[in-house]
């Protein structure tokens, strides 16, 4: 009764003395070699009038799901036609899978989900997730405010390990990015400046210019983007994957509030080595300068370093870390609360951590801006 | 596809004249110096249900993903119908794991695809089907978990039984010769994971399926268990090696039928029948 094993899946419909329309299936099915087509199949049955279907496999080598896909396709269509199907002379292990498949009626619930609102649902519902997103930044703030008044007042629970450990990876760890990125920073404002200033013989003043561009500016916003990139992306995939594997919601239900035992570490260690890591960026970035003064303008490299101290007034100093620390309250305030509102699945978490990287960016931008009208009207 | 699926298996009566399926010969289990088990010997048949049991942390899980190759042993082979799967180079296992099914212990779909999509991937990648019809398959394979009309859901818009069964379809995608399942019934209710039994039986009655289940479900177990293996965590190898019922009534090693009664027998009285 087994067909030869070479031979591919054949089907042809045939009339029975009776009457009946009699489906030959023979071959052998694979379905990695695909499925052969229902139509036919379906246009004869449509010709021919029939009422009844039977199948004969005397002639069906070893088949697979292929087999099955063809018989449940077929007999769906002889439903919508009325057409009775007879399964009784299929091999018994399919007939099994066919009634297997057909068993669970389908769940007209599930299927019948709205894809396609219109064009003024659509905007009205984006506006008032808008709104809601607004509330609920605010209820963010308000609470990691409340958890870091805890925290002051020695209330808060929280590990000393975790701020410790979060103090090592947005502080220490980063030395050697914030190294690379504020030298070469250094070195790109000497090159613009020295173009500019030699040609009226005052190559000296690009100490000025680096020194002051880098510790009232510089060296905050490109410590603020490469700790957004480094470490506000960290933040949202920690707290996102948290949330995924419902680790947040055994720390709630433990009654330890994950604003005191996650966010408020994290955001004073990044507002703790902000700083820190602008001063040093400055430093660095005043180094880069006076590279491209000694080697390219040929000044010495003491008149470099005392022109460039000369330059930084103390209110300047104070005023970019200010900033700096500013902007790490503003990374970390993105990263753990776009980590806190992540969706449940593992793409959900990528999803987090650009829209921290992004929101952070735009932020210190935003900021930096509104800095630069208040020390204005200040006087800094 | 090596096994017959014009002749399915209807019983598990005349295991002995089935063909071996999968044999795992003097395969020790360590991570660094720490030995999980040793030396473990034992055949699994074409069209078995096998059972690993023991335990928890004794190592089932970790038995599994050597079997289907996600761990290297610290000694002995693994043989797929007579084939050596431990020495095979990378291509030769890609194409033994082909025939394989994997059921992972929390579904593992993949949570940007659609529930079709998850079960449509294999079918993508291995066989000539067209987009229309890896799409029929796909609907196919979620009607016999039942769970016809969730297409085009997520994975996290399903409650997590329907994920495990989602991840059964995907597993049973390729129609492969073995199916692994990792703890299938763990968090299911007790109404539900009787219908996963039923599945599992239904599936390997009419496909002839080889299916190893990593439990210690005994209610499962003992409903549909043809034969299994009992790894001993206490003496870090193999307890026993046979059918899970005659295990509990006449094994000899008192742990294996403290474990299969529920710790109802005392280890420190003599054996009793049951």
């Amino acid at each position: 009764m087994i067909a030869p094993d070479s031979e591919a899946p054949n089907v042809a419909l045939e009339r029975d003395p009776a009457g009946a329309a009699v489906v030959r299936i023979g071959g052998r099915w694979r379905l990695r070699r695909g499925m052969p087509a229902t139509e036919p199949i379906e246009r004869a049955l449509e010709a021919a009038g029939a009422r009844a279907l039977r199948f004969d496999a005397a002639a069906v080598g070893p088949w697979d799901s292929s087999l099955v896909g063809f018989v449940v396709r077929l007999e769906e269509f002889c439903r919508a036609r009325n057409i009775a199907v007879e399964r009784g002379a299929l091999p018994e292990g399919l007939a099994r899978m066919v009634a297997l498949a057909q068993a669970v009626p389908e769940n007209r619930d599930a299927r019948a989900r709205s894809d396609a609102a219109p064009l003024l649902d659509r905007v009205g519902a984006a506006t008032i997730a808008k709104f809601a997103a607004i509330s609920n930044f605010t209820e963010f703030l308000g609470e990691t405010a409340i958890a870091l008044a805890r925290m002051a007042t020695g209330r808060a629970r929280f590990r000393r390990s975790d701020l410790l450990e979060a103090i090592q990876a947005c502080g220490a760890n980063a030395f050697a990015i914030v190294t690379l990125i504020s030298y070469l920073v250094g070195v790109i404002l000497a090159f613009m400046g020295a173009i500019q200033l030699q040609q009226f013989g005052a190559a000296i003043y690009v100490a000025d210019l680096v020194a002051i561009g880098m510790v009232r500016e510089m060296g905050a916003m490109m410590t603020g983007i490469i700790m957004s990139g480094r470490t506000g992306a960290a933040f949202a995939a920690q707290l996102g994957t948290m949330k995924v594997t419902q680790e947040l919601d055994a720390l709630a239900t433990m009654g330890v509030s994950p604003m005191e035992f996650l966010t408020a570490p994290r955001v004073v260690a990044l507002v703790l080595m902000m700083p820190l890591l602008c001063l040093y960026a400055d430093v660095v970035g005043i180094l880069g300068g006076a590279t491209v003064g000694v080697v390219m303008l040929r000044l010495s490299l003491q008149a470099y370093l005392r022109e460039s101290i000369a330059a930084i007034l103390p209110a300047t100093l104070v005023g970019g870390l200010v900033k700096s620390a500013v902007y790490g309250a503003l990374i970390a305030l993105a990263g753990c609360y776009e980590g806190f509102k992540c969706g449940d699945s593992s793409s959900a978490v990528g999803d987090a951590a650009t829209r921290a990287v992004v929101a952070a960016i735009v932020a210190i931008v935003v900021a930096c801006g509104m800095f630069a009208v208040l020390f204005n009207i200040l006087g800094i | 596809m090596a096994n017959p699926l014009a002749n399915p298996v209807k019983s598990s009566a005349g295991a002995a004249a089935r063909p071996v399926h999968i044999k795992v010969r003097g395969l020790t289990m360590a991570f660094g110096s720490f030995v999980v088990m040793r030396d473990l010997n034992f055949t699994v048949r074409h069209g078995e249900i096998f059972i690993i049991m023991g335990g928890s942390g004794c190592g089932k899980s970790t038995l599994m993903r050597h079997l289907i190759g996600l761990i290297e042993p610290a000694a002995g082979e693994i043989y797929y119908d007579g084939a050596n799967f431990t020495a095979a180079a990378p291509e030769e296992r890609d194409t033994m794991l082909r025939r394989c099914g994997v059921l992972y212990q929390s579904g593992a779909l993949w949570s940007s695809m659609t529930l079709a999509e998850n079960v449509g991937l294999p079918l993508g990648e291995f066989t000539d089907l067209a987009p229309g019809e890896i799409r029929e398959i796909a609907s196919l394979k979620l009607a016999l978990v039942g769970l016809k009309g969730f297409e085009d859901y997520y994975p996290n818009q399903v409650s997590g039984g329907m994920q495990k069964r989602a991840g059964l379809a995907r597993a049973i995608a390729l129609d492969p010769a073995a199916l692994f399942l990792d703890e299938p019934s763990a968090g299911l209710d007790p109404v539900s994971s009787n219908l996963l039994d039923e599945l599992i039986l239904e599936l390997r009655d009419s496909l002839g399926t080889t299916i190893v289940i990593v439990t210690h479900e005994l209610a499962s177990i003992f409903a549909i268990g043809d034969n299994s293996v009992f790894l001993d965590a206490e003496i870090h190898a193999m307890g026993a090696f046979g059918n899970p019922k005659e295990l509990r009534d006449h094994s000899d090693n008192p742990r294996v039928r403290r474990f299969l009664t529920r710790g109802a027998i005392n280890l420190e009285t003599a054996p009793q029948d049951g």
